[in-house]
């Protein structure tokens, strides 16, 4: 078997005296798998994307992306946060390039990115307009676009579509599903939402509180492709209730 | 604002101001009618325009200056937050230090005339461009540093594609206060270190000059020929704010409507 993708062994994370975040974090990520990681507030969900990203760093054990530190690992892995975080004073076409044009892309290339990447979350024709002038559905859009333009093997999504309405986040769900069948990388992803979770991943990681664990890791086994129809299956309201029963549990404890 | 009824309050006022003199008979050393200021305007207007441009230069020299000067210390200030921490507190120094008493202190240093008073226009329009500067520098959301650090940007690009841009608007609200600031700065400047050869007074020289001759009605011109400076430099500041920030802006986009 192949090495995982992302190996958290034992890891721990304090911050001084406000207690522990996280505690005996044993966490195995394969290639292209879609996991996403539930519970309730402060059971550090965010943390450990931010622990994978090394943009913190554990207080024990030890994490290994691709085999490597977090921070050597960056090059390969795109973060996409809960707001989409655009510069607003760049047009989109700018926006999405972001990431190449830190990497030293020279501009034609960027160009040439960018656009097939606007083509492909469906904003070409919104190249030009400044951040303010989008929806908030398609300001994510183009924070997926920028994500997907440095080619991440891994991608880490930190409730990215927790402030939209329901129609736009069941829509960007699907599209999420179709580019990650495309491109092949690996998805971790926070929500507070049961059926999100259940549509998008392969697996769920529930966690507990006081401090941050494991309570149950939980196989989806619905096969892909998954369309919006799914949605409307028995077998996906079973799971759904399902999960829902793991998610009381570990609030109850 | 509504530009017709400005116009229209500030036409009654004249208009009362006029009536009030006439009426009473008020002496035009006292108080000089809208009607005897404007004449004097116009029969001495070259040597009006000539201290206005004077002074127009003392400021926008200062005010530039300032804006150069009080943004690199801004992006010194947002990359060390020891040097923020230990110099900070100084520039609030530059605030509270009474120009009239270090006036003859720059007269002595670098003397009279043009680069003094721009010189004292610099100080005091300083404080407001760090200030703001600093603030919009240094209050980028964690979330957009956190994405440059995803792709191993250096210190440099987080500060001149991040936090640069990011404070523009702060900085323009940092210029907007300035400009008020260097117009009076120059002209308080003028009344200490303001050259007074003949054609090379300020307003502020000019001032202090009709005062002591009781010139009274070309006095009223010279004040008017100040405010009008002060107002020419806020809506050049708004016009650069517009061109800049219009785009992508809230603020700017709100001045539109309004």
């Amino acid at each position: 078997m192949t090495p995982p993708q992302i190996d958290f062994a034992n890891v721990g994370k304090s911050y001084g005296n406000s207690g522990v975040v996280l505690q005996g974090l044993d966490l195995k990520i394969q290639k292209g798998e879609f996991v996403t990681l539930i519970g309730p507030s402060g059971c550090g969900k965010s943390t450990v994307l931010k622990l994978i990203a090394g943009l913190t760093s554990p207080t024990e054990g030890t994490i290994k992306v691709n085999g490597m530190a977090p921070r050597d690992a960056r090059e390969t892995v795109s973060f996409i946060f809960q707001d989409a975080t655009l510069l607003p004073w760049r047009p989109v076409g700018q926006n999405v390039g972001l990431g190449l044009e830190l990497d030293g892309i020279n501009k034609a290339q960027r160009r040439e990115k960018t656009e097939a990447l606007l083509r492909l979350v469906g904003l070409e024709k919104v190249a030009k307009f400044y951040p303010r002038e989008l929806s908030g559905g398609m300001k994510m859009r183009v924070s997926i676009a920028r994500a997907l333009a440095t080619s991440p093997r891994l991608l880490l999504m930190d409730e990215p579509f927790a402030a939209l309405d329901e129609m736009s986040r069941d829509r960007l769900n699907e599209e999420l599903l179709r580019l990650k069948a495309e491109q092949g990388w690996t998805g971790v992803f926070v929500t507070h939402s049961v059926e999100e979770a259940v549509f998008l991943s392969s697996e769920i990681i529930v966690l507990a509180t006081h401090p941050g664990r494991i309570h149950k890791v939980f196989a989806i086994d619905l096969p892909f492709p998954r369309t919006a129809a799914l949605r409307e299956t028995a077998e996906f309201g079973a799971l759904v209730a399902q999960v829902s029963h793991i998610l009381r549990g570990a609030i109850a404890q | 604002m509504n530009v017709a009824n400005a116009i229209a309050v500030f036409a009654g006022l004249l208009l009362i101001w006029q009536l009030v003199v006439w009426i009473f008979h008020v002496p035009p050393y006292m108080l000089p009618s809208p009607l005897a200021v404007s004449r004097v305007a116009i029969s001495r207007s070259s040597s009006l325009l000539a201290s206005l441009s004077i002074t127009a230069v003392e400021s926008a020299g200062g005010l530039v200056a300032s804006i150069i000067v009080g943004v690199l210390i801004a992006l010194v200030f947002a990359q060390f937050r020891w040097v923020r921490r230990t110099l900070y507190p100084y520039t609030i120094l530059l605030q509270t230090v009474p120009i009239v008493a270090v006036a003859p202190l720059i007269l002595m240093w670098i003397g009279g005339g043009t680069p003094a008073v721009a010189f004292i226009a610099f100080i005091i329009s300083l404080a407001p461009i760090i200030a703001n500067t600093t603030q919009g520098l240094i209050s980028v959301e964690e979330n957009l540093v956190h994405l440059f650090l995803m792709h191993s940007a250096s210190p440099a690009q987080i500060l001149f594609k991040l936090r640069l841009p990011y404070a523009v608007p702060s900085l323009f609200v940092g210029i907007r206060i300035a400009s008020g600031i260097a117009v009076i700065g120059a002209i308080t400047g003028e009344l200490y270190a303001g050259s007074s050869r003949i054609g090379a007074g300020g307003l502020g020289y000019s001032i202090l000059y009709a005062s002591s001759q009781l010139q009274t009605d070309y006095l009223f011109a010279l004040v008017a020929a100040a405010t009008v400076l002060g107002f020419a430099f806020f809506f050049l500041v708004m016009f650069f704010e517009w061109y800049f920030l219009h785009r992508w802006h809230e603020s700017a986009r709100a001045q539109e409507s309004t």
